[in-house]
């Protein structure tokens, strides 16, 4: 995979979350990636960048445009250095949250992408990589 | 803090969301109507999303409690002018709007609120004539 372009920010408070949405547009119009696609895409980002803020306490984000196959996409990156996940598999159950909530940000945001990977350490923290692809 | 404004046309509340919201602005949006709601004995909640290009999780909560919360202060709630974009991709996320009526603009959300007004107030009268 080929990095066209890319940009990075932290999400440490709710208006970092709506510049962070508004910047996500731009590049998802950039690339020309289709409105739904747009739409799913910015969901799920403003899920991932959510958790981040509520279970890490804020973390980073990184915007990538790549390339593969002749096709361009969208690879975001969020990484905190929060609590970490001690369970994967039951946080990415539709209807697991610990913070009384519906549960739905993780499984969610990876029914909306391409690509999901999620990398947990508990203590250390998390980084979830999702990949969305210009027509796809 | 920006605030969005509520508009009182009859027996309806309506919004209409203009801005991509931010969780505190949405969750003063969700205590501001169920007030208004509770103030002036409102039938009907029309909230006008046409403008809204991203509804998440969040987003989608908060518009259910505004129509469970009305419900229990008998106003009915009505979505209306919803994205398709915005509509597949809610699907997608698996978030159930519960006890969310949607319609395709502020026109047929009117008329739904219309009907839906006069079919509770038929009720109550048949519910009197019972007990004559
Ligand atoms: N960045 C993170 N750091 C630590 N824990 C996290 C992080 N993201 C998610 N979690 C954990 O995973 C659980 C599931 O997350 P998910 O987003 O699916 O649901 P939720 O945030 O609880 O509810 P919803 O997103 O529907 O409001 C959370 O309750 C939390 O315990
Ligand atoms: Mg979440």
């Amino acid at each position: 995979m080929i990095v066209l372009s890319s940009d990075s920010m932290p999400i440490m408070k709710e208006l970092d979350m709506v510049v962070f949405r508004n910047r996500l547009k731009e590049f998802a119009v950039k690339i020309g990636m289709s409105l739904v696609n747009q739409t799913k895409l910015i969901t799920a980002a403003s899920e991932l960048s959510r958790n981040m803020l509520r279970y890490a306490g804020g973390g980073n984000v990184l915007i990538e445009i790549v390339n593969a196959q002749r096709q361009n996409g969208l690879r975001l990156t969020f990484s905190d250095t929060g609590p970490g996940i001690p369970d994967i598999d039951k946080a990415m159950k539709d209807g697991f949250s610990t913070g009384k909530s519906l549960g739905l940000g993780l499984p969610g945001a990876k029914r909306l992408v391409s690509d999901f990977d999620i990398k947990s350490t508990v203590g250390k923290g998390t980084t979830i990589t999702i990949i969305k692809w210009k027509n796809g | 803090m920006d605030k969005i404004p509520i508009l009182k046309i009859g027996h309806f509340l309506m919004v209409a969301i203009q801005v991509d919201l931010y969780d505190r602005l949405a969750l003063s949006l969700e205590s501001d109507l169920v007030q208004a709601v509770s103030k002036t004995g409102a039938k009907g909640v029309l909230i006008d999303i046409s403008s809204v290009s991203i509804v998440d999780s969040f987003m989608g909560r908060i518009l259910g409690n505004i129509a469970g919360m009305s419900k229990v202060l008998d106003a009915e709630t009505v979505i209306v002018g919803m994205q398709p974009a915005v509509a597949i991709t809610l699907v997608e996320l698996g978030l159930p709007l519960k006890g969310v009526q949607t319609a395709l603009n502020v026109e047929k959300g009117m008329e739904l609120l219309q009907k839906k007004i006069q079919f509770t107030e038929e009720e109550e009268i048949d519910d009197d004539s019972t007990l004559q």
